[in-house]
């Protein structure tokens, strides 16, 4: 832990207690967001006008809306979101355990480090042939690759997280009685969460992406297998649909993290 | 010169303590062959130039690091880990950051067994003791340094040490922090007397706090002089600025700065 000069306790409580002042600055970077994304969506529409093989937004806005009502995106978004999620949460809730396995015992560290070093430079869209050939081609390869991508991802932060904590707060809670278990459950995890949290948003990514490039593999269902099927026919305004839900889903559900991360880790000293 | 004392009821014996650490393939002595006694209910400063040994000195006693040779004795038993009769403060406060004040008070508590009400209670009552009670739910991200350090010292005592261990506890505030919780430390301590063994590399502050001023030497760390400092309890300003103080901190001043080894 770094000693916190006065000056900079005055200057955090000085951001902290300014709210009034913190609005209208946020609001414009509100406006200059919506500017961007409008100039942006014109800018599309003129080289779609221009003869370039692009679907305007009004075309792909009615596709969408096509899709949404005969249930077909709903139905894609539900599959994808499924794979995405069940994978995430085995990889995370493997990793957390195995990452403080890694960080607070040599031994362990020295068994797994070198699997996980090796295995985390192959991406895990190297892995879906293998994936397909041992597992078939239902659902347990796409899971097996989003697990991957999650777990390494997870990992390697909460192992670093425990690895990097402040010694001094573990000798804090030793002098004043605290057992092995004790330092484990109350002062090495909570140290770790910010690490957690910061892999979960990695993992989340990585799974994500690999998500959808399984999918364009072999599926029966998913955002990433109806992209792949308009490829087949040509269908620009689908493929700009299943790109854009994409992208929303993911922004969305890394939003999710971030804010669990502003709630559970609001102790942490912002230097 | 080595000086050392023995005394007959000592609440902590260092017996030729001896702490080497392995630089490098180099052997480095951390602490050569210290010998000292501290007195039930004693306020002993250490104080010395870096690389003395004096956290060394401090983890021995706290239980938190073994002597490579020799021991420490805690009312006649060898340390071999931290007890619940020692409390320690850390010089970097070592607060957990994610708990209140309030929590970070408890912890120690909570680790002793005592429910939910008693823990509050007994929190309470040193959280007033340091003067935090407004900041009672604040986190310690929320405080200033001296507010930080005088929760660690409600931390300490809330679990009853009868030694408190102190690492420089002071070392990181500005000059009128410091002055007003050297103050406010004497002022509990001459209420509840405890033994205290002080670190410290301020060689006012290690006068103005102790009986006695033990001053170490570097390389190898060893105990180079012990100062008595026989001036009375309560300690004031006026004694701050009196020509026996200013003595008693040349005295210290020169062993600290001129050792001749």
């Amino acid at each position: 832990m770094v000693a916190v000069t006065d000056a900079t306790v005055r200057q955090t409580a000085a951001q902290r207690s300014t709210p009034q002042k913190g609005r209208s600055p946020r609001r414009r970077m509100l406006v200059l967001n919506l500017v961007s994304v409008a100039i942006g969506i014109l800018l599309w529409w003129a080289l779609s006008a221009s003869g370039l093989r692009l679907p305007s937004p009004a075309e792909v806005a009615v596709r969408g809306w096509e899709l949404l009502v005969d249930g077909t995106l709903l139905s894609d978004t539900a599959a994808s979101l499924t794979r995405v999620l069940i994978g995430f949460a085995l990889g995370t809730l493997v990793a957390i355990p195995v990452g403080f396995l890694m960080g607070w015992y040599a031994w362990a560290r020295g068994l797994i480090e070198p699997w996980v070093q090796f295995f985390r430079t192959i991406p895990p869209l190297a892995m879906i042939p293998l994936a397909l050939v041992l597992l078939g081609i239902g659902e347990e390869p796409k899971i097996f690759v989003i697990f991957l991508a999650a777990f390494f991802a997870c990992v390697i932060s909460t192992f670093q997280g425990v690895v990097n904590m402040d010694r001094t707060l573990i000798n804090a809670a030793r002098v004043l009685g605290t057992k092995d278990a004790g330092i484990f459950l109350r002062v090495v995890v909570p140290a770790s969460v910010p690490f957690i949290l910061v892999g979960m948003r990695v993992g989340l990514g990585a799974a994500w992406a690999t998500l959808v490039a399984a999918e364009l593999i072999a599926a029966q269902a998913g955002l990433g297998y109806r992209m792949q099927n308009a490829q087949l026919y040509y269908d620009l305004p689908t493929i700009f649909v299943g790109l854009i839900t994409i992208g929303i889903l993911g922004l969305l559900m890394d939003r999710v993290l971030l804010f669990a991360e502003h709630k559970l880790t609001g102790w942490q000293e912002r230097r | 010169m080595t000086a050392t004392t023995q005394l007959a009821d000592a609440r902590i014996s260092v017996r030729h303590v001896r702490k080497t650490f392995d630089l490098k393939g180099e052997e480095f002595v951390a602490l050569g062959d210290v010998s000292l006694d501290v007195a039930d209910n004693e306020f002993v400063t250490v104080v010395g130039p870096s690389g003395c040994g004096k956290s060394t000195l401090m983890n021995i006693l706290a239980g938190l690091d073994m002597p490579s040779s020799g021991e420490a004795l805690v009312d006649g038993d060898a340390v071999t880990g931290p007890g619940p009769e020692r409390g320690v403060i850390f010089q970097q406060y070592a607060l957990f950051p994610w708990l209140t004040v309030r929590k970070n008070v408890e912890f120690g508590l909570k680790t002793a067994g005592l429910n939910a009400k008693d823990r509050r209670e007994k929190a309470e009552h040193f959280i007033d003791m340091v003067g935090l009670g407004q900041f009672a739910d604040a986190l310690p991200k929320m405080l200033s340094g001296g507010m930080k350090q005088r929760c660690a010292i409600a931390r300490a005592y809330a679990v009853n040490p009868s030694i408190l261990l102190m690492d420089e506890p002071f070392g990181a505030l500005d000059a009128l922090t410091r002055v007003k919780l050297q103050e406010q430390l004497l002022d509990t301590w001459s209420r509840d007397k405890r033994t205290v063994v002080f670190i410290t590399h301020d060689v006012d502050e290690a006068v103005y706090l102790a009986n006695r001023v033990v001053v170490m030497a570097a390389r190898p760390g060893r105990i180079f002089e012990i100062v008595d400092v026989d001036l009375p309890y309560p300690r004031t300003e006026e004694m701050r600025l009196s020509p026996e103080f200013a003595a008693l901190r040349n005295r210290v001043w020169n062993a600290v700065y001129h050792q001749n080894p």
